[in-house]
């Protein structure tokens, strides 16, 4: 009988996670799409609409297509932690998580494993994206490709880790449908993946309030930040704060004495 | 009738195991000793308790008053790693359909710390005691639930675990794949020296020699080999001695 090895339980995980994910091809595609028809479709529509000033970190004015790239690259992570989600919710209905959580190794790194497993497919769409852009003409710094990766891993986590929360908490597969409406959406839209928070504050103080310190702004403004080798300390500290935050919380739940109480046991 | 032996010494032993779901009570100061290289059947009607008791002892749930010692370690004191010589079939399937057997199973070796050489030729090998070589690399979705079930045993068995927990794992199987799986479980128990703890309702499961403990609203109502629990109650056959032991079950 072996003894556990977090190192080949953590490759178990990833391995797993990819194979999930090279086996459903049209979730890689639809991971690019939905970026792609913003940055051609909807961008080429609001860059007459909204001007931009010029705000850190960029230099210069920029075009739209540029100021969303970041916000793009936020909306792959957090698709991609919502699909995690959903995909754990799926392996609790279908019992396949218990092999998981019997594992004779502590609960929190089983959690972090999966978790970064599935950063790890993120950060692979999230790249393809970058080069598609790049293809399209975007004005996208090479330099900043390298310094983007901890970033992206960073924002990658946060938004996982909360993926991971709402797995802990969603009993059933058909209440995920709420989560698009209640997370999904106000995340993105109230945050500054597509508008900065200068032009949400002359809609509405609040709003822009909101916008500021929503967690998912602040992983967006550490990815724009790194694009231009640049590190946004704020930004940093919130995203790995409330990232921290989302696991501890997760963890939680996922506690063996908090389980029943859920009405499940895996 | 819930007299335990030493629990250094018993594969596995439960003390005094009490759990609540809310304000109704589904175990009650339950506590059993597994020795090793024996079938000890957990017979109780559905409800008894049997899936609760198997989610604390897999550490899926917390104890809220008693204790588990897995191979002489306590579960809650050590925590997850307690769990090491645990192998464990569920009642409910958990095989990943989408992957294939090989994958799933390569899955389960990596989370317990098997290298890929070992997990490959332990993998051949128990897939080969259950007449499943040549099915490794087709996907799971495509296995029957026979075959389905073969796969989760044989997954539970790679890692030569000390204790092997079965819960109702004949479910939904037809007679004969039944019989087999049975013959099949009881001989591994002798031959490689596992404690086996097998949950079911199903009396013809139990084999002459088996120690049979029969658990009825969460509390432990009789003990004891198959012959013991005939004299105990005056039944002629185990059927009937379940029915004396479990009168409200059986009339509902």
């Amino acid at each position: 009988m072996n003894g556990p090895s977090p190192l080949r339980a953590f490759g178990g995980i990833a391995r797993r996670e990819l194979l999930r994910f090279l086996n459903q091809r049209e979730r890689f595609f639809a991971a690019l799409v939905r970026p792609l028809v913003w940055l051609i479709v909807f961008a080429a529509g609001f860059r007459a609409a909204l001007g931009l000033s010029i705000i850190p970190p960029y230099q210069t004015y920029i075009t739209y297509e540029v100021y969303i790239i970041p916000g793009l690259l936020g909306m792959i992570q957090l698709f991609n932690g919502m699909q995690s989600s959903l995909s754990m919710v799926y392996d609790q209905e279908m019992g396949s998580m218990r092999v998981l959580l019997t594992t004779p190794l502590p609960r929190w790194f089983l959690l972090l494993s999966k978790l970064m497993a599935g950063v790890t497919v993120s950060i692979v769409q999230a790249y393809a994206f970058l080069v598609i852009a790049i293809l399209f003409g975007i004005d996208i710094p090479v330099p900043g490709l390298l310094p983007v990766l901890p970033a992206l891993i960073l924002a990658g986590l946060m938004v996982g880790a909360l993926g991971l929360l709402l797995a802990s908490v969603i009993k059933q597969l058909e209440n995920f449908a709420g989560v698009m409406n209640f997370v999904i959406f106000p995340m993105f839209f109230l945050s500054t993946a597509l508008y900065p928070v200068w032009k949400m504050q002359e809609a509405s103080a609040v709003l822009a309030a909101i916008c500021e310190w929503n967690p998912f702004s602040q992983g967006i403004e550490l990815i724009r930040f790194a694009l231009y080798g640049q590190v946004n300390w704020l930004a940093l500290a919130m995203t790995a704060g409330s990232g921290l935050v989302f696991f501890l919380a997760a963890s939680w739940a996922f506690d063996p004495s908090r389980r029943f109480r859920a009405g499940r046991t895996a | 009738m819930t007299q335990t032996s030493d629990p250094a010494t018993m594969a596995l032993a439960v003390q005094d195991l009490t759990f609540h779901y809310g304000r109704r009570k589904a175990l009650d100061a339950v506590s059993l000793a597994i020795p090793a290289g024996r079938t000890t059947i957990l017979l109780g009607p559905n409800g008894a308790g049997k899936s609760t008791l198997f989610s604390l002892i897999s550490g899926l749930f917390a104890p809220q008053a008693g204790r588990i010692a897995i191979a002489g370690r306590d579960l809650v004191r050590t925590g997850a790693a307690a769990l090491a010589p645990l192998g464990i079939v569920f009642q409910a399937q958990t095989l990943d359909l989408d992957l294939t057997v090989q994958q799933n199973l390569r899955y389960f070796c990596a989370l317990r710390g098997m290298a890929r050489r070992e997990a490959d030729a332990r993998i051949a090998e128990e897939l080969d005691q259950f007449s499943m070589g040549d099915r490794l690399t087709d996907k799971v979705r495509s296995l029957n639930g026979g075959h389905r079930r073969r796969v989760e045993i044989a997954r539970a068995l790679l890692h030569r675990p000390a204790i092997l927990l079965l819960d109702e794992p004949t479910v939904g199987l037809d007679i004969p794949t039944r019989r087999d799986l049975i013959a099949r479980l009881h001989e591994r128990a002798r031959t490689d020296n596992v404690a086996l703890l097998w949950a079911t309702h199903l009396i013809d499961e139990v084999d002459a020699d088996d120690h049979v403990i029969v658990l009825h609203k969460g509390a432990i109502v009789a003990e004891g080999q198959p012959a013991a629990l005939l004299d105990k109650t005056g039944a002629d056959d185990l059927g009937g001695a379940f029915a004396v032991l479990t009168p409200e079950a059986r009339a509902a």
